[in-house]
């Protein structure tokens, strides 16, 4: 509980809690979208073999996850040492073992961890109806339906947290994320089925 | 036996924390720590505060520590209190 509440505490003093759930909502937002794309590619195309499937969306999953975490890393610890020389500057003193000087070496950690988890956890969970296949099947689901159904879910379920955010109606919110998802999938179907 | 019982600190603080969360960490160095935090002067990134603390017996090295450690510094001591306890002969 002693370290939560101690990032808990840097993450305030550098004002990076509004940082962290963007990134966790745009980079989750990019990899349920993701996921939803390339299981509508294999639908659209009949691919039937789930190995395959599971193979390229774990590898972009994976992909998606290193990328957030290491460009996430690399801007934050940029960003994070600029702020700590000006602040050092003002004060006109070293801050490198005050909290400040922690939160400049902590907290793009953080950040990173949630841009890259966020991503990784989505689509960890959109493809998880291809794992249980066997299941599905004696209930005449098809996983890759059932995948898509739990992208849609996701990608609601985000608009509706951002609505919250925001101070826009939930509903609303959560139908114009929804309409991104469906415009994705149409634009895939056309693009396929030529 | 001598105890300091009132400082009155120029400090320097970053805008985070803000007066109430640095307070609050100065007056748990001790366990009867009255802290008043006046803000002086604002600019783009830094405050001047003068920083009152009353006390039975206050120390100055954990709350310099404290100020540190939350990112200021301590200019000046404005003012201090002291009693010596006399043990009675």
């Amino acid at each position: 509980m002693r370290i939560f509440s101690w990032l808990g505490f840097l993450l305030k003093i550098t004002r990076s809690q509004v940082i962290a759930r963007r990134y966790f909502v745009v980079n989750g937002f990019d990899g349920a979208l993701t996921m939803l794309g390339i299981i509508t590619g294999f639908y659209v195309s009949g691919e039937k073999n789930t190995f395959v499937i599971v193979s390229a969306c774990l590898g972009a999953a994976v992909a998606l996850g290193v990328s957030g975490f290491s460009s996430a890393y690399i801007s934050e610890a940029a960003e994070r040492l600029k702020e700590l020389k000006e602040l050092e500057n003002a004060m006109l003193s070293d801050l490198y073992n005050s909290a400040h000087g922690q939160a400049s070496r902590f907290i793009p950690l953080v950040i990173a961890l949630i841009n890259g988890l966020a991503p990784l956890l989505f689509s960890l969970i959109i493809i998880a109806p291809l794992g249980f296949q066997s299941h599905l099947s004696a209930y005449a689901i098809d996983p890759l339906l059932a995948s898509i159904g739990i992208a849609f879910c996701i990608i609601f379920f985000l608009g509706i947290f951002l609505g919250r955010i925001g101070g826009v109606f939930w509903l609303l919110a959560g139908l114009m994320t929804l309409f991104i998802g469906l415009l994705t999938c149409g634009i895939i179907f056309l693009l396929t089925s030529y | 036996m001598v105890s300091v019982k009132k400082l009155v600190l120029d400090v320097l603080k970053p805008h985070a924390p803000n007066s109430l969360e640095f307070a609050k960490a100065i007056a748990e160095q001790g366990r009867d720590y009255h802290v008043a935090i006046t803000v002086e002067e604002v600019d783009e990134k830094t405050e001047t505060v003068v920083m009152v603390i009353k006390g039975e017996d206050i120390d100055l090295n954990a709350i310099e520590q404290t100020i540190s450690a939350l990112g200021g510094s301590l200019h000046s001591i404005d003012e201090v209190e002291v009693i010596n306890h006399r043990s009675p002969d």
